[in-house]
Formats: C-alpha cells, sequence, structure tokens
C-alpha cells in the first residue's frame, strides 16, 4: 500500500521528453515503404519466371541492390518501432524494458543479416 | 502484462428483480450495475422494470424514478440534469455517455446501464475519479503568464485567437471519453488520457498563456501523451460533440513542429 498522494504518483519520475522523434520515424519509414513496397512487388513480378543466375545478376546491379537494402533496412525499422509501441501497450512491469532492447536488437540482428546477404550476392560471393 | 479478464471478486452477478407496478402498460426493464463496499459480495446487476408512462424522457429520469420510489440505496452523481456539469456520466447500453443526455427510447430491449469502465468502482454506479482529477491538475491548467497585464487589467485576445478554443473549452470533464480509451485501461497510471490532453490542449492553443513550451515538454513522453493510437473512442462517445482525437493530434504536431 502506499500513502503517496495522488499528484505525486501522476507526476511520477516526471516527462521523459521523449516520443516525438518516434512518432516521426514512423511516419516516415511507413511512407518510405509504401514507395519501397511498391518497388518490392514490381522487381519480384518482373523476375518471375527467371533462374538463379538472371536473379543474382539482376541483384548485382547497384541500383536494384541499393534499393533490396533500403527496403530490408525501413521494413525493419518500422517493425522495430511498431512492436515497441506494442510492448509499451501491453506488457507491464519488470518485463518492459527487456522487452523492448531484445525487440531493438532482434529487429537490428535481422536488419543486418538481410544487408549482409544482398551485399553477398551483389558483390558476387 | 494487461489484464484482460476480471478478477474473481469483480465478476458481475445475477441480481434481484423489481417487477413493474400492476397495471403498467409501456413497460421497460433497466439492468443497473450494483456494487457496495460494505457488504463483502460481487457485485450484481438488479433488474427493475419501469413504467415509462409514469417516467420522464431521460434515461436519468428514469435512474431517478427508480431511486425515489423503488430502491432508495441506488447509487449515482447527477446535479444538473442538462449536459453541462458532466456528474452523471456512465455506460449506457454499452457507450459512455451523460445519463440526463441519453433519451430512453434511443435504446432497443433492456436498459444496461454500468459505471464508466476500467475505473475503480466506489459505489453502485460512482466511480472513483481520483487519478483522473490528479492527472488533471498535473496538466496545471491554468493562464501561466509572465507579462504584466496590461493597465486596464485584460489580457487582449483577437477573434481569431479566441477561435481556437472553440472545440476545447466546451468540455465538462464527464470523462466519459477517457474511460471509452483501451490505452487509457492498459495504462491509465501514466498515460493522460483524451479528457486530460484535451484539457492540455486548451491551454496550449490559448494565446495569452505564455507557457506553451513548457507544457509540451511536460507532455512529450511515450505514456503521457504517446499512448494514443488515435482509435477514436473518445470522439465517437463525447456526449459534448467535442474531438479529443483531434486535440491530441494538434499537440503532437506542435511536438513535431518544433523539432522539423
Amino acid at each position: 500500500m502506499s500513502l503517496r498522494s495522488p499528484l505525486g504518483r501522476v507526476r511520477g519520475l516526471g516527462s521523459a521528453k521523449e516520443g516525438v522523434g518516434h512518432w516521426i520515424a514512423q511516419r516516415v519509414s511507413a511512407v518510405g515503404l509504401i514507395v519501397l513496397g511498391f518497388w518490392f512487388v514490381t522487381a519480384i513480378i518482373s523476375n518471375v519466371g527467371g533462374d538463379y543466375a538472371t536473379f543474382t545478376r539482376w541483384l548485382s546491379n547497384p541500383g536494384n541492390a541499393t534499393m533490396m537494402i533500403l527496403t530490408i533496412g525501413v521494413s525493419f525499422w518500422h517493425m522495430a518501432l511498431g512492436l515497441q509501441v506494442v510492448i509499451e501497450d501491453y506488457v507491464h512491469g519488470g518485463a518492459r524494458a527487456p522487452s523492448l532492447i531484445a525487440v531493438k536488437l532482434v529487429s537490428f540482428a535481422l536488419a543486418a543479416f538481410g544487408i549482409l546477404s544482398v551485399l553477398k550476392v551483389a558483390f558476387g560471393g | 502484462m494487461a489484464e484482460f479478464t476480471l478478477p474473481p471478486n469483480s465478476r458481475v452477478k445475477e441480481g434481484k428483480t423489481f417487477k413493474a407496478p400492476a397495471g403498467a402498460k409501456n413497460v421497460k426493464a433497466f439492468k443497473i450495475y450494483r456494487y457496495d463496499p460494505d457488504l463483502g459480495e460481487n457485485p450484481r446487476v438488479d433488474t427493475f422494470e419501469i413504467d415509462l408512462d409514469d417516467c420522464g424522457p431521460m434515461v436519468l429520469d428514469a435512474l431517478l424514478k427508480i431511486k425515489n420510489e423503488v430502491d432508495s440505496t441506488l447509487t449515482l452523481r447527477r446535479s444538473c440534469r442538462e449536459g453541462i456539469c458532466g456528474s452523471c456520466s456512465m455506460n449506457i447500453d454499452g457507450g459512455n455517455t451523460l445519463a440526463c443526455l441519453k433519451p430512453i427510447d434511443e435504446v432497443d430491449g433492456a436498459v444496461n446501464v454500468y459505471p464508466l469502465p476500467h475505473m475503480p468502482v466506489v459505489k453502485d454506479l460512482v466511480p472513483d475519479l481520483t487519478t483522473v482529477y490528479a492527472q488533471y491538475r498535473s496538466i496545471e491548467p491554468w493562464m501561466k503568464a509572465d507579462t504584466a497585464v496590461s493597465a486596464n487589467k485584460e489580457r487582449p485576445q483577437s477573434p481569431e485567437e479566441r477561435a481556437e478554443l472553440d472545440g476545447l473549452w466546451e468540455c465538462i470533464l464527464c470523462f466519459c471519453c477517457t474511460t471509452s480509451c483501451p490505452s487509457y485501461w492498459w495504462n491509465g497510471d501514466r498515460y493522460l488520457g483524451p479528457a486530460i490532453l484535451l484539457q492540455a490542449a486548451r491551454w496550449i492553443n490559448d494565446s495569452r498563456d505564455e507557457a506553451t513550451g513548457e507544457r509540451l515538454d511536460q507532455l512529450e513522453d511515450p505514456f503521457r501523451l504517446y499512448r494514443c493510437h488515435t482509435i477514436m473512442n473518445c470522439t465517437n462517445t463525447c456526449p459534448k460533440g467535442l474531438n479529443p482525437a483531434k486535440a491530441i493530434a494538434d499537440i503532437k504536431q506542435k511536438l513535431a513542429e518544433r523539432v522539423l
């Protein structure tokens, strides 16, 4: 039981002075994904029926590789931002902070893996 | 984790039924949430059959008729009976509204009446609003200005500047919006909720106030402000027809403006 006043509880530790960056990033990455998503679908359709060699040659093109890296990077960035919101909404107590950190790390790891895979193909690995 | 089920001592049980008087022709059932902390029992839903031919048109009329004539222990807040004091806010027919503004004939079948959702219940239809009042206090809802007042003791404001407050000053703090917001249900200890954020916008938008930046500083927080996900329940349920979701969006926009 706490005898702290309601106002004291509400003020708590004060404002985090943080959140606007996340809010802007969520919107910017969403708009970016509209463009990149459209490019990605078009690119995949244009490669339908092609063999492995044709596709690796296509992905070796610097323009295609850049767009693919951007698609992967922005997708996982947006995913990390979105999952952060889900955790903040629903995970309470001591599990919140580790969950937030885990989501960030997993998202970065998946993005790094995807980007490195594209680079490997692009540089003829 | 957020709690999605009621704890055992909050599960609502079937209560008593009070029949309509003999000879009543226009009968409507009111199923009302009852909870008395002194009894140490679970909450229950009592059914009151009311003769609408002998009752005023609004849900509040029926509740007061029940309190006056059937069961005087029925506990509710009410004052002005015309939608200006915000006391009789409750959940009627599944939506938060003011009992005094809700016509009985808008409800098909039995009228379900519950207290505002997800707040601690003091008794029957009376929720504990302690936290939400403290949250209101926390945004410092008063004029803050360092400039000395003019010789005529007024702080001038143009008609256009005054118009910025329309849609904000009309709020009566009934908390229908705040208690309809799922984000407030899950994080009401830290999220300020739509009613308080609309009040914050009322002071942020006031051209006479000189603490706009300080107010925005206090709101920039993942929980205080950014738990709003534009669910829009607040706007949907406001009995005064206000738009708290837009007020919150305006605050977010102002915060973005200062960094972009």
